[in-house]
């Protein structure tokens, strides 16, 4: 769950508004090529030259996926975190709060909405890595517990696409607890025969992949995503030997047999389509 | 007096050592001493009340892992008539982080999921420092099954630092096999206590700690990492952790406030590293009532709880 922290300085940056603002160019962090931000926008945000699938925020995510993105129930909107510790150390976690929410326009690390998936209704929530690395406190899980409460009551589909670096530790072990709170929800929600299916993207980490991300029924994740629990250091420390090339990494994950598949972003939406219509539900265009 | 000395109790084995220096030259001069040991006696114990009186939390956190503090095994021999030990995930291997078997106390039985630390560096190894690998959650999870098909209840003790940081470890899946405990535990149809006898950090020793109620030993912690990683994290140096400690609020106490934990189990006699007997008497007396109570609910009433409690926890404004 620690690494959110260091990651959240990595160079490899989430787009946001000001670098795809029209006119910029943006390196691929990964192959270097120089790609022209309108380009990158219509290419969903993937490198045409490696596939690498830049770090994006939910409402990037949610206009991919969504027939409408302002056709949408939002759920939990404005549930808020009171640091509930007063946590303060370095920094304090209220000042963080604060600057997280100006900097993202969010109120926390998920947006969880109600919508339509190629005329499919459904519940889906999706998490900015650009919010104090993703991580998930009490506000995480209760909107996770709400939007898991409304496909189990609406019998829709749940989707979580996952980016955190894991608990947030600023809320100690109500953040914990978050995981038990999260799991739980997905349990009922399987109990009552509904189809979860999680996207794990760059990065999923610690009590994120800990809880309900591992727990889809169908798991799939990004090309290249970072995913696992243990931050690399952590384990380089304690085993005191260099790591397998492309360790924890979404094909190491599928080669272990903890992936249903990788599937490119081009891809994504169609792929969730296919599988709603092979569990037969039904299109459903009221969002209410 | 202990053999093992911490910080905050150095006044004590200074007075402990004046009483050890009087008696000698009681022997030595043949001298009545008595009355001045006794005066000494009474001033190390008003010494010792004053200091458990006024623990900070990171000296709660330096007594739960106090080497002459019982750890799960302990607990088990002291509290049953009778264990017997089931072995292996049936996947992979055994990890001997995790001990689980049939446990009897007062001729009724029980399913025990305990995570167990060494004393020597040689059990410790053996142990792997209480910190469990993918095997430990299933094991977990296999005999949780077994429990719940003969309805038997089930009781965890948590006592540890994390789930192991380790190559193999995350290669065979650590965060699907804690996940799967923390889908799994909420829906098993038998009561649950969860017990914290030491320590418990992160999804480590959540793994094993779902259930209808949480209690804690006094001189606990559990949070969602251990002080010595929050401070690694925030101040680039572990030393601080008695800060994180305080930051994170980590105690039992804190756990009442926070409505996390369901009872603060008292451990008579300034803890359990002094008086391991009493402590093991008032949990046994603790979880026999609460288990009672537990066996007692209609099925369906426990589960309705038991969700309701996760659903509640944290805490946002709206
Ligand atoms: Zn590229």
């Amino acid at each position: 769950m620690v690494e959110w922290f260091r990651r959240s300085t990595d160079k490899i940056k989430t787009i946001s508004k000001k670098d795809t603002a029209e006119g910029i160019w943006v390196k691929c962090p990964r192959c270097t090529q120089v790609i022209y931000s309108e380009e990158l926008k219509k290419n969903q945000y993937v490198c045409s030259g490696c596939s690498h699938h830049f770090r994006i925020t939910s409402q990037q995510y949610f206009n991919m996926l969504l027939d409408d993105p302002k056709n949408i129930l939002e759920i939990g909107k404005n549930i808020e975190s009171v640091d509930p510790l007063k946590f303060n150390a370095v920094s304090k976690y209220s000042d963080q709060l604060k600057a997280a929410k100006e900097k993202t326009g969010y109120n926390d690390a998920i947006r969880t909405v109600v919508g339509e998936i190629g005329g499919y209704k459904t519940a889906i929530g999706i998490m900015d890595f650009s919010f104090i690395g993703g991580s998930m406190g009490s506000v995480v899980g209760e909107k996770i517990s709400r939007l898991v409460s409304y496909a189990i009551s609406n019998k829709t589909p749940l989707i979580i696409v996952s980016a955190s670096g894991g608990a947030r530790m600023q809320e100690g072990s109500y953040s914990l607890m978050q995981m038990a709170k999260t799991s739980a929800m997905v349990a009922k929600f399987s109990k009552e025969k509904g189809l979860f299916i999680s996207i794990l993207t760059d990065p999923t980490t610690g009590g994120t992949t800990a809880s309900f991300a591992m727990l889809g029924d169908i798991i799939l994740a990004e090309p290249n995503a970072l995913i696992g629990f243990a931050g690399a250091r952590v384990i380089k420390q304690t085993i005191g030997q260099d790591l397998p090339e492309g360790f924890q990494r979404a094909e190491f994950l599928l080669d272990k047999g903890f992936v249903d598949s990788i599937v490119h972003r081009s891809d994504l939406k169609n792929t969730l389509i296919k599988i709603f219509k092979f569990f037969k539900y039904h299109p459903d265009h009221l969002v209410t | 007096m202990s053999n093992y000395i911490l910080d905050f109790e150095a006044p004590l084995k200074v007075i402990d050592e004046k009483i050890d220096m009087l008696r000698l030259t009681g022997t030595k001069t043949g001298e009545n001493v008595s009355s001045n040991i006794k005066k000494l006696e009474a001033k190390l114990e008003q010494k010792k009340a004053d200091i458990y009186s006024k623990l900070s939390r990171w000296d709660r956190v330096q007594l739960a892992r106090h080497p002459n503090r019982p750890h799960s095994l302990d607990y088990i021999r002291m509290i049953s008539e009778d264990f017997f030990e089931l072995h292996g995930d049936r996947y992979f291997a055994e990890d001997p982080s995790v001990v689980c078997g049939l446990m009897t106390m007062e001729d009724k039985p029980y399913m025990v999921i305990a995570q167990q630390k060494g004393r020597t560096t040689k059990e410790n190894l053996y142990r792997n420092f209480g910190m469990s690998r993918p095997e430990g959650y299933r094991k977990a999870l296999r005999i949780m099954k077994l429990a719940e098909k003969f309805n038997v209840p089930i009781l965890t003790l948590i006592d540890t630092m994390g789930a192991y940081p380790g190559l193999g470890a995350e290669e065979r899946g650590q965060a699907e096999a804690i996940a799967r405990n923390l889908f799994e535990m909420p829906l098993l149809e038998v009561p649950i206590i969860n017990l914290v006898i030491g320590e418990g950090a992160s999804g480590g020793a959540l793994g094993i700690g779902v259930g209808d109620r949480l209690f804690c030993q006094e001189n606990t912690w559990f949070s969602v990492i251990s002080p010595e990683g929050c401070a690694s994290i925030l101040y680039r140096d572990s030393s601080r952790a008695f800060e994180a400690a305080d930051a994170m609020k980590v105690t039992a106490a804190d756990l009442m406030e926070m409505g996390i934990a369901d009872k603060i189990i008292p451990e008579p006699n300034y803890g359990a590293h002094y008086d391991s007997d009493g402590a093991a008497k008032v949990v046994k007396e603790t979880l026999i009532k609460e288990f009672q109570y537990l066996l007692n609910m209609d099925k369906e009433e426990l589960l309705r709880q038991r969700f309701v409690k996760y659903e509640r926890i944290g805490s946002w404004k709206e």
